[in-house]
């Protein structure tokens, strides 16, 4: 039988929550299903870039800034990505859609530029290619 | 079994999917099933064939043609004219300076490769354990726990000269050993695929290509040792090889090859994902050690060593992906013909993954000590067209940079390390003459500042402080002083660092500044970037705020 670890609770929660992020009262649950300190699951929550202790968007953004992302302009994208969404790196659109974040290296650098959102991956990409993928997932046609 | 007319092999690679390969295989069935040809052409989806860059990929067999860059409406022309009519589509095949490559013999970049870590990736279909089998996959296994004792398993480990392929190159067997010979009733195998070295993912092309090499090479490595659990501990960001290790560890589980009593025999052993959550400093071996617990990603001091005391206070043995990769290989065929392949003292094959400026980027499998030459070009086809070569970085943000005139090297790890740089995980970056060497050394500073766990202070503040250096160079405001105090300050932070991140982490603007010191020079005395790529003329602006990237 698999025993989860406290960060193996930590994923359950953040991706039960339609917010995405840990919240004081997920946290308190897994301080007390797991039988550590509310301050040592915070202490692990807020250690790792992938779990957020405030409120994100629907879909998770994550643009890869990994030196070969850099050679190939990935500038570009995460401005325009900045640009159509209207928000800064951190934040999360009005809507509640989306939180654009950074990667520091996706795995995907002979495709530079990429990211992914949620777990789909995206390379090659264009500032052109950027407000159709975000109307597709707005849609849920990816 | 069912005889197929073609086999169209897609690659199914994380690389391939992300640019449309999901649209062009729906494509292509839906046209086969029109032409009614779906039981004479068999569609697999296979793992990471190499030649990323030039994805979506498909190879058709028995002809061995590569089809490249694909998109869903090419899916007609392929079926109507290549599989209805025997005639390939030249216009989307493999081409090198305008000439059409017919087969995967006649390309370079496939040619010129020796493959024992990737001999499946792109062969097989990864989510099915029987094309693992069918291509000889777990007779090492076989082999190991009914022919051999356990101390024969380390020999044959020992006798191949197999060092491990995550950066540091600490001989496998020796490392096996040792843990065979702690007297402790419950022992770990850890397989690190932590891969988060900025432009690296060798790893992540194994793990989704090929997971149950990785499995068997644990299970051998778990026999051996006397564990009777392994860890595989993967990056987040990897859902794709999540996905195909969970189907592998259960379809091994079924074919009784994991799980208790393995083959038969005496020897029980069961491997669990653990997921990582974005550290980077979890790829470091204590860290990662922390981390499977649940804990934060802090590393430990050494010693205890993770042999003597690891996962939960027992003695664990963690081996990169590409290590165990090669371990089924080694023991089904022998240590001799390991060492057939590579030098004396790096015996064996290392993946490469070339990126940046160069013509075709992608996975490259070479035995060790092929000079990097033959990597970038007789491999990668060159530099694109009007640039030339500058440097290549290996290792990401903890190698170095090695300038065009050692493009001879031969890439094994003692040459590199006599030239600042490390063999690293395998990223290669080749840069031409647009990089800029303080941007990419400060490039790589950003990182390892973001990434620090803050737990020692010499990587802590050290590397921001030799950030804020650079900022000030990158931005006309630095002074000559400052790279003497980049040297003084970087080789202080090597020597006192905790872990190997912090240990490594002034790599990157040593060896800028041991190659490219003019290039430095000219920021400084100037207030040039002879690539002209940094900005000179603005303030450096609140030099804390590491996390301010627009500003470069």
């Amino acid at each position: 039988m698999k025993e989860k670890s406290l960060i193996d609770l930590l994923h359950d929660v953040q991706e039960s929550n339609p917010k995405n992020y840990v919240s004081k009262d997920l946290a308190k649950k897994v301080a007390e299903t797991s039988n550590l300190s509310l301050s040592k699951v915070y202490g692990v929550a807020t250690f790792y870039t992938m779990f957020s202790v405030t409120q994100r968007g629907k879909h998770i953004i994550r643009v890869c800034r990994s030196l070969s992302c850099h050679l190939a302009n990935g500038e570009s994208i995460l401005n325009k990505l900045k640009e159509v969404l209207g928000i800064d790196i951190g934040e999360t659109t009005s809507d509640g859609e989306f939180t654009l974040e950074e990667s520091s290296c996706l795995g995907m650098c002979s495709i530079a530029p990429s990211m992914m959102i949620d777990d789909v991956p995206f390379g090659n990409l264009k500032e052109e290619d950027i407000e159709g993928i975000i109307k597709k997932f707005k849609e849920g046609a990816l | 079994m069912k005889i197929y007319r073609i086999h169209a092999l897609i690659c199914a690679g994380a690389q391939c999917i992300a640019a449309g390969g999901n649209g062009f295989e729906d494509a292509l069935k839906d046209e086969l099933k029109k032409h009614e040809l779906l039981k004479e052409v068999n569609i697999i989806e296979t793992g990471c064939m190499g030649s990323c860059q030039l994805g979506p990929l498909m190879a058709v067999y028995p002809e061995g043609v590569i089809y490249t860059k694909l998109k869903p409406e090419d899916a007609k022309e392929i079926v109507e004219e290549h599989f209805l009519k025997g005639r390939a589509v030249k216009r989307l095949m493999w081409k090198e300076k305008e000439t059409v490559l017919p087969s995967l013999s006649e390309i370079p970049f496939f040619a010129k490769q020796t493959k024992i870590v990737l001999r499946n990736c792109g062969i097989i279909n990864p989510e099915d354990i029987n094309e693992y089998i069918a291509q000889g996959g777990y007779e090492a296994l076989g082999k190991a726990l009914t022919e051999m004792t356990r101390e024969d398993v380390i020999q044959v480990v020992k006798d191949s000269g197999l060092r491990g392929r995550g950066g540091a190159g600490f001989p496998t067997g020796k490392k096996w050993q040792l843990a065979y010979e702690q007297d402790s009733p419950i022992k770990y195998i850890v397989c690190n695929a932590d891969e988060g070295d900025p432009g690296a993912y060798m790893n992540r092309s194994v793990l989704e290509g090929d997971p149950h090499s990785v499995l068997e090479g644990m299970t051998i490595a778990g026999y051996a040792i006397g564990a009777q659990k392994g860890f595989i501990y993967v990056r987040a960001e990897y859902p794709l090889a999540v996905k195909r290790l969970e189907i592998a560890i259960k379809q091994a589980k079924q074919a009784g090859l994991l799980g208790k009593n393995i083959l038969g025999t005496n020897f029980s052993f069961d491997i669990e994902l653990r997921i990582g959550a974005g550290a980077f400093v979890c790829g470091e071996e204590t860290a990662l050690i922390n981390s499977i617990e649940g804990k934060r990603g802090e590393p430990r001091k050494k010693p205890p060593f993770p042999v003597q005391k690891g996962v939960f206070g027992f003695p664990t043995v963690i081996n990169n992906v590409e290590t165990l990769a090669n371990i089924p290989v080694i023991i089904e065929k022998g240590a001799k013909f390991f060492r057939s392949f590579g030098t004396e003292k790096s015996p064996g094959t290392k993946v490469f993954a070339l990126a940046g400026k160069v013509n075709i980027t992608g996975l490259v499998e070479v035995p060790l000590g092929t000079p990097l030459r033959t990597i970038i070009y007789d491999i990668g086809g060159g530099i694109p067209e009007g640039h030339s070569f500058k440097a290549a970085q290996t290792g990401g943000p903890s190698g170095g940079v090695i300038p065009s005139q050692y493009i001879d090297v031969p890439m094994d790890y003692e040459s590199l390390t006599s030239l600042g740089a490390i063999m690293g995980s395998g990223g290669l970056i080749v840069m031409d003459e647009t990089s800029c060497m303080v941007d990419v050394a400060k490039f790589f500073l950003k990182f390892t500042v973001d990434e620090s766990c803050g737990k020692c202070t010499p990587c802590r503040e050290g590397t921001r402080q030799m950030l804020n250096i650079l900022e000030r160079i990158t931005s006309g405001k630095g002074q000559m002083e400052d790279l003497e105090l980049l040297e003084k300050l970087g080789n202080t932070i090597k020597l006192a660092s905790l872990c190997g991140l912090g240990q490594t982490a002034p790599n990157p603007v040593l060896t800028t500044l041991r190659y490219f010191r003019d290039e430095y020079i000219a920021h400084i005395k100037d207030k040039k970037c002879p690539s002209n790529v940094c900005k000179l003329s603005s303030e450096v602006k609140n030099e804390r705020k590491v996390f301010n990237r627009s500003s470069s």
